[in-house]
């Protein structure tokens, strides 16, 4: 089975035709990969799909905006896997 | 269709929350400016104008869905095809079904049929955002009411 990141790395090679040995987990999505605010939108989308999840991306943005969250406790890659796996353990509670 | 004003959808002719669907109708006008270029002596709707109804009709089952609380915003149109010509006159069925509810968007299948054919069709994605004033809202809540959307909200809901 694949790892989060794993699947991660994979939606984002696919959906972005970026090269997938460029994507590691320490990747920041927007500042090292480039991928913009559409971009991401299918990303999550897939991702959502993926792991039948609802990413709460408003609730990350606001946290951004209002000082309260970097963009790397989102967007770089680890931790947005960390950040799934929890979206994926609370659905199972 | 007031295609002048991007009015684009004369009627809600079902809607089905718990479906995720809906079904507009609209009927191309006879004469337009719009047609005095597109094309001279050749009236036909223009296919952008397609993927707008089918935008509007998709907008306004997100409308409903968020209980006139968000506003949809066109973000992406994925595999747009135009499968026919639609000349003045014609009525047309634009329908929507929802596929996926995300996080501040959302993303919608919808297709256009004149006399029973598929003309248009693609996936379209929307930003979907707080409404940016109350007065976009309340004029919103106006337009619904003019195409019929809240008593079939209101049947909806049951």
């Amino acid at each position: 089975m694949s790892s989060t990141f794993d699947t991660i790395a994979n939606i984002i090679a696919e959906t972005c035709d970026i090269p997938r040995d460029t994507i590691t987990p320490e990747s920041h999505a927007i500042n090292d990969l480039g991928i913009d605010s559409l971009d991401f939108l299918d990303i999550a989308f897939a991702i959502d799909k993926a792991f039948g999840i609802k990413m709460p991306l408003e609730q990350w943005t606001q946290e951004v905006n209002e000082g309260k969250a970097t963009t790397d406790q989102y967007f770089v890659l680890k931790n947005l896997a960390a950040r799934i796996d929890e979206l994926v353990a609370a659905k199972g509670t | 269709m007031r295609l002048e004003y991007f009015l684009l959808i004369d009627r809600v002719v079902s809607l089905d929350l718990k479906a995720g669907t809906i079904v507009c109708e609209s009927t191309v006008p006879t004469e337009s400016p719009v047609f005095e270029g597109h094309f001279p002596r050749y009236p036909l709707l223009p296919g952008v104008m397609m993927i707008e109804t089918m935008a509007q009709c998709a907008g306004w089952f997100l409308v409903a869905m968020n209980r006139f609380q968000r506003m949809p915003f066109l973000a992406a149109v994925r595999d747009a095809k135009f499968r026919s010509f639609v000349k003045p006159g014609k009525t047309l069925i634009a329908e929507a079904k929802r596929t996926h509810d995300g996080s501040g968007y959302a993303m919608m299948e919808t297709t256009l049929s004149c006399e029973g054919r598929i003309v248009c069709n693609g996936t379209i994605t929307f930003h979907v955002a707080p409404f940016p004033s109350p007065d976009f809202e309340t004029e919103m809540r106006e337009r619904a009411a003019s195409i019929g959307l809240l008593g079939h909200e209101a049947l909806a809901d049951g």
